[in-house]
């Protein structure tokens, strides 16, 4: 398998969230901002390598039939470390998602990949994977965010340039839901196009 | 290497091995970041009570007071004695409201010996991010400053009070004035606390 390929599909391809349209729930609820949304997609990077990995090193010890709950406690196992770690480390950041990152255990994109890649492919394929996937998310996040944060509050990475508030529905949910909307219709024309 | 097959013994087996390693690694983690998230909770209580109250050199450890309107057990208040030279110079109350927008909200509020707010500060919060968390910027919360609650109404002005509320967010500036006019009436009650 051509690991560049592998690589780089999660960037625009098969962006997780702007092509699969997976992981929708942290999707429209953390990326108030730009910032908001690069730690939740770094969290959610960090989660994917390592449950992919582990997953594809023991993928032949699980039996068939319980595989989808040993999947799940090997991903909620890592969930709960940067839960924990963000919490003692990153105590400003965890302020702000919080509430999101055990949320992380029910991404439909970290199952999706233990079940679609890991679980039929060797442990380096699914790390790139992992990591293409994560940095694939976590770019869709940061520009959701930013877009949303640029619009609604006038900043980008909490730096303010316009005096006003800018326009307050893209800070709530109805404001997520239409700039993703315009996201994903500019990447399907890129997509189209090459 | 072939896959397992699907007995009720392997599965039971495999199952009951993940969850103990997950377990094992769980407990490393939490064991090594324990100290630091305690750590972190404490820092942030104590660097709220240094920004809220004036220059001190002592501090009683937190105790708590029943709310003004308090009958459970759960709605106390914590509060700080701040001493200079012996004498006391303000008291830091960690006070809170269910009425935010995502209900729970908590604050730190600086009250001189007379009761006037020295200075307020957000510890905790869920309300909406680019709205109602605007209620730590200095724009909203430095009208307090300097304030004695018994000349300076606590209501946002659209209820006929003196705060002005955050624009788009009336729920949370209601909420952060509730906060603060329940630290204002127990510390009156309590005025002092123990001496």
């Amino acid at each position: 398998m051509d690991q560049m390929k592998n690589f780089t599909k999660g960037f625009l391809k098969e962006n997780p969230v702007f092509v699969l349209l997976l992981g929708m729930c942290p999707t429209l609820g953390v990326t108030t901002s730009a910032l908001n949304g690069l730690g939740m997609g770094l969290a959610t990077a960090f989660v994917l390598v390592g449950s992919n990995l582990v997953i594809s090193l023991v993928k032949n010890f699980i039996p068939d039939k319980v595989r989808i709950p040993a999947f799940i406690v090997i991903i909620a196992s890592f969930v709960t470390i940067v839960e924990l770690s963000m919490q003692a480390y990153l105590p400003s950041l965890f302020d702000q998602l919080g509430l999101f990152i055990p949320l992380i255990v029910v991404n439909c994109i970290v199952l999706g990949r233990a079940e679609a890649f890991a679980s039929k492919e060797t442990p380096l394929s699914s790390v790139i994977d992992g990591l293409s996937m994560g940095l694939g998310f976590a770019l869709a996040l940061t520009i959701l965010g930013g877009v949303r944060e640029i619009l609604g509050s006038g900043a980008i990475f909490n730096m303010k340039f316009m005096q006003s508030d800018g326009m307050l529905v893209f800070v709530l949910a109805p404001g997520a839901f239409i700039a993703l909307g315009y996201l994903i219709a500019i990447i399907n024309k890129v997509n189209n196009k090459a | 290497m072939a896959k397992k097959e699907s007995t009720f013994i392997n599965m039971v087996y495999v199952l009951f091995l993940i969850s103990a390693l997950s377990g094992l690694a769980l407990g490393y983690v939490y064991s090594i970041t324990k100290e630091p998230i305690a750590a972190a909770k404490k820092a942030k209580i104590e660097k709220a009570i240094k920004e809220v109250l004036p220059a001190f050199d002592e501090l009683s450890s937190g105790y708590k007071v029943f709310s003004y309107d308090g009958s459970k057990p759960s709605d106390s208040l914590v509060f700080f004695d701040a001493k200079k030279d012996g004498k006391w110079v303000g008291t830091a109350v960690n006070t809170y409201t269910m009425k935010g927008f995502s209900g729970l909200v908590k604050l730190m509020i600086g009250f001189k010996p007379d009761g006037t707010i020295n200075k307020i500060s957000v510890l905790e919060h869920k309300e909406t991010p680019g709205l109602g968390s605007k209620m730590s910027t200095p724009k909203f919360i430095d009208q307090f400053n300097n304030q004695n609650p018994s000349s300076f109404k606590l209501t946002v002005t659209k209820d006929g009070g003196d705060v002005d509320a955050i624009t788009a967010a009336t729920i949370s500036s209601r909420a952060f004035c509730d906060a603060a006019d329940r630290a204002f009436k127990t510390f009156k009650q309590n005025k002092g606390g123990n001496k």
